[in-house]
């Protein structure tokens, strides 16, 4: 194998050394020729390459974009992804046709307006009426998909709809972690000065709210509910990615940031329709973050809101779970306020 | 290298005997510390060529990583020994940096330094007919600082932690702490104090070029004669003015809050197991500020590279620039909107959803005079008479990678597509094939086209056409599949996939060792035309004044010009550059220097109005 791909290797660059030293002997027989170098069999060659070309182009396209559809094209699992995706691939559409089309001509009229001795190119500086025709056509179709896309957009980066499961996501090299209100609805404050080893997310219990906060392994949202995260980032950039969800926000350090959307189909759905049993929703990051920045990556748990209201039930307060921490706090007035001991 | 300089010191000499107004000046100053607007450009072409090769060669390590993790290349440790984890692998935090590197080096040593610092140096005062620059002395300085730039970016590579691995667009704080990053240790102070170099070296050669399109055209030569390059090159001098110095704010802020422990862009960070005091800074600040830039950067890249293509399409199709006027205000339109469009780079970075939907309309709108521009080079080839030389393969080229990857444009554009697209390989895909390709094919076309200018001989043809064949087929294959694994939900800057969930990773594991092949033989197939020129530069056929038979006044001056260009007085423009096979000429083709009185056979009604 090895033995065949030296050889072909060696051979092609015999081709190339041939092409060399015949086109640099042309050169010097054409001389009376008028344009420098110029040789009509390579011409027409090269006129012909472009049409070779241009079918591998379109064959390659339509065949990949047809046989691997159902690898490239990832199933929705949010109410909006079904939207964008509707834009998406109307705007594919629209560019597929205009691509083949300019291409077939660029390549069409490259071939047929080869040179020929017999023939002079028409001198043909401009058409005002051809111009003002791909000027307003491509503004007339641009401004249907900006005015599409900036409805979707509008609806997408609203305001959620009344009553969203709050979730806040915090990034950091290299993980993600995230904290539910719990009860209380009501996710207590943070300050970034109170992060340690234990408190990954600064969480402030000066804050009554902040003692049924419970911070699971694992993010788990409800089917069919709205869903608002709240995004922060304790270090660098990060990303919060849901390729499933068509989801995507920025984690600024110094900067809240949030993204609601509607799960469609729970954990379970999603593994029968992938045929794969181990699949699970990821967030990933994407904003380069450093070293380990490629598996920086969350698992999200989808489920039946009957399925997700129990499991919440079943969490523990983070406070709870780490009753160390309680003793590095000084507890007064019935968990009332409370404040740091240094 | 002893050859080609000693045929241009005798030219040189025998055009200066005919000048007293030039004394003989010493091998320093004449090709060295040179103020000749050509040698000047000889000089930002050869640095920018060795960029190009150090920027390949690191594309071509990460490829092998992204294609064939599991490959031992221990062979190479003596090279890059250091850059290597036991195992013979590429180390997780060099693999960033060689992207970052990548990056930098490919768009602002190689196609903004290299592309318009060639071109504008070369085709400006030769084609505007001029002696040399407005100030020669700023031109070689700014080819100095580049070249001091150039040496700082290079060190980086080899300091202590190495170079900037932050990416290449080094937004902080990931790159203002060096606990987050080995690359934002020293090597990222490297890489601002180079790129600050960079920036003065851009303004330099900028101002030049304005200020020589604008006072020293030839009589005769109004605006709406100048040729398309000219045009080109102008708007990007003027993008350049404009925009680099915001970059230069940008880094400077960065420098204070790395080194003066300011808090432009760091609040409540927590990181390495300490709470950093700043508080206030938004890193948000950056980004705008960066691609305030970094977007008229992208036209920086690009619109010479379709100047170039404009001049070779019409010569080579005998034929007139189709819709000059409109390629003309196409030209002033995307510099113009290039300046507002900057935050649709921004639109999930968490800045007001509002914002997002302006800069959707703005961007969208820019994709217009892009569209006429397409549009103007494919009529152009209507019922031309087109001769392929590799110069206007590489044309064709260029107008086919910038519909293809224009049109992806229009869905990252679009703010509600962006939000699952962005930072995907769709990216990727999208602005390698639209500001990366194309804008190599317009520096190809430049170099195939001009090499008689330069060095005043022919390169070789079929060595350009399988260049040529191989670089445009390759290109396709290295970037269209990318668009592929983009939709498939694929993070761009991930060092390794083997952890990835998404989509049905075994297929794209095929892909993407598809795609380093292709990668590989494509810039394999650049040494072809490494060869070709310094080949060509010594042993290639000797050019004819006007090779391509074309209309611009470069063409006029001798075979070899010498400091001052023309021998004798600077001709007088009496029309525009694109009387290619006119109704009634014989010839097909009337250089810019014929007065009409000459060619009443082919004169139109209108033409003293030109």
């Amino acid at each position: 194998m090895n033995l065949i791909l030296f050889i072909s290797a060696i051979l092609f660059l015999l081709i190339i050394f041939q092409l060399f030293r015949s086109s640099e002997l042309l050169a010097i027989t054409d001389k009376e020729k008028k344009f420098s170098s110029f040789n009509d069999k390579l011409n027409n060659l090269n006129a012909i390459g472009g049409i070779i070309f241009l079918l591998l182009l379109i064959v390659g396209l339509v065949w990949y974009s047809v046989a691997e559809y159902d690898n490239y094209v990832l199933p929705i699992a949010s109410e909006h992804g079904h939207v964008t995706e509707r834009l998406f691939w109307v705007t594919t559409a629209v560019t597929a046709f205009v691509f083949i089309v300019t291409q077939i001509v660029m390549f069409y009229f490259a071939y047929k307006y080869k040179f020929s001795e017999k023939r002079k190119a028409q001198f043909y500086p401009e058409n005002i009426k051809l111009e003002l025709i791909w000027t307003i056509i491509p503004a007339i179709v641009l401004t249907v998909l900006i005015g599409w896309g900036l409805i979707v957009w509008g609806e997408i980066t609203g305001p959620p709809p009344e009553d969203p499961e709050v979730i806040e996501v915090v990034g950091y090299q290299f993980a993600w972690a995230s904290r539910y209100p719990g009860k209380d609805n009501k996710l207590g404050s943070y300050n970034y000065k109170l992060i340690d080893v234990d408190n990954i997310v600064g969480i402030d219990f000066t804050d009554s709210a902040s003692f049924d906060d419970f911070m699971p392994r694992e993010i788990h949202v409800p089917k069919g509910k709205p869903v608002l995260f709240k995004i922060r980032s304790r270090d660098v950039i990060h990303s919060v990615y849901m390729p499933y969800m068509r989801s995507q926000m920025n984690a600024v350090p110094g900067m809240p940031t949030q993204f609601w959307f509607v799960p469609t189909k729970t954990t379970e759905e999603i593994r029968e329709e992938t045929g794969n049993p181990d699949f699970n929703y990821e967030i990933l990051c994407n904003k380069i973050c450093g070293r380990a920045h490629f598996s920086m990556k969350h698992t999200v748990i989808v489920q039946e809101e009957y399925e997700y209201l129990e499991w919440k039930k079943s969490q523990k307060p983070w406070i709870e779970k780490n009753p160390e921490y309680l003793s590095k706090i000084q507890v007064k007035n019935n968990f009332q306020k409370l404040s740091l001991r240094d | 290298m002893e050859t080609k300089l000693k045929t241009t010191t005798k030219v040189n000499v025998d055009h200066e005997e005919h000048h007293e107004e030039h004394h003989e000046l010493g091998f320093i100053r004449k090709y060295i510390f040179s103020e000749d607007h050509k040698i000047i450009a000889k000089q930002f072409l050869i640095t920018g060529i060795f960029w190009a090769v150090v920027g390949g060669l690191f594309s071509s390590l990460f490829r092998i990583q992204l294609g064939f993790p599991d490959l031992d290349l221990s062979a190479l440790s003596p090279i890059i020994g250091n850059w290597l984890t036991p195992q013979g692998k590429i180390d997780a935090e060099v693999y960033l940096a060689l992207i970052t590197m990548h990056g930098t080096i490919m768009v602002f040593f190689v196609l903004t330094a290299g592309l318009s610092g060639t071109f504008s140096n070369f085709l400006i005062p030769l084609q505007v007919g001029a002696r040399d620059m407005a100030s020669g002395f700023l031109n070689m300085l700014s080819y100095w600082f580049f070249f001091l730039s150039s040496i700082v970016m290079f060190i980086s590579i080899f300091v202590e932690g190495g170079p900037a691995s932050g990416g290449w667009t080094i937004y902080p704080p990931l790159s203002a702490l060096p606990q987050a990053v080995s690359g934002s240790g020293l090597g990222m102070t490297f890489w601002l104090i180079s790129m600050a170099f960079f920036i003065v070296s851009a303004l330099l050669g900028a101002l030049n070029y304005i200020t020589t399109v604008i006072n020293l055209r030839t009589e005769g030569m109004t605006f709406f004669r100048m040729p398309l390059t000219i045009w080109a090159f102008f708007v990007t001098a003027i993008l350049g003015v404009l925009s680099f110095p915001v970059l230069l704010s940008a880094a400077l802020l960065l420098i204070m809050d790395r080194s003066f422990g300011t808090s432009f862009y760091l609040s409540d960070i927590y990181i390495a197991g300490e709470a950093l005091a700043n508080e206030g800074g938004s890193a948000i600040l950056f980004q705008h500020l960066f691609w305030f830039l970094g977007h008229p950067e992208v036209y920086i890249v690009i619109l010479p590279a379709l100047g170039i293509a404009s001049e070779v399409i019409a010569t080579c199709s005998r034929k007139p620039i189709f819709g000059y006027k409109f390629m003309v205000y196409s030209i002033l339109a995307i510099g113009g909107l290039s300046f507002v469009v900057w935050a649709h780079h921004m639109f999930i970075s968490g800045m007001n959803p509002f914002l997002g939907s302006v800069f959707t309309v703005l961007t969208l709108i820019i994709a217009v005079p892009s569209a006429i521009k397409a549009f103007n080079y494919i009529a152009t080839l209507w019922r031309g008479n087109i001769i392929f030389t590799p110069a206007m393969l590489f044309s064709i080229g260029l107008v086919s990678t910038f519909i293809s990857g224009g049109v992806t444009g229009i869905f990252l554009g679009n703010s509600a597509l962006d939000i699952n697209l962005h930072d995907t390989y769709f990216v990727v895909a999208h602005f390698h094939i639209v500001m990366g390709v194309s804008a190599f094919f317009g520096l190809f076309a430049g170099v195939y086209h001009w090499f008689p200018k330069m060095f005043g001989r022919m390169m070789n043809n079929g060595l350009g056409y399988i260049h040529f064949w191989l670089t445009f087929i390759g290109s396709y294959l290295v970037f269209f599949p990318l668009h592929y694994i983009g939709m498939a939900g694929f993070p761009r800057r991930y060092y390794s996939f083997s952890t990835f969930q998404a989509g049905n990773i075994e297929s794209f594991v095929d892909l993407n060792v598809f795609v380093s092949y292709a990668a590989l033989i494509t810039f394999a197939a650049q040494f072809i035309l490494l060869f070709n020129f310094f080949y060509s530069m010594f042993r290639g056929k000797k050019a004819s004044e006007n090779p391509w038979r074309s209309n611009t006044l470069e063409w006029t001056t001798p075979v070899n010009p010498g400091h001052g260009n023309w021998v004798g007085p600077i001709p007088k423009v009496e029309r525009w550059a694109y009387d290619y096979s006119k109704t009634g000429s014989k010839e097909d083709f009337i250089p810019q220097n014929i007065p009409y009185s000459k060619t009443p056979e082919s004169n139109l009604p209108d033409d003293d109005q030109h």
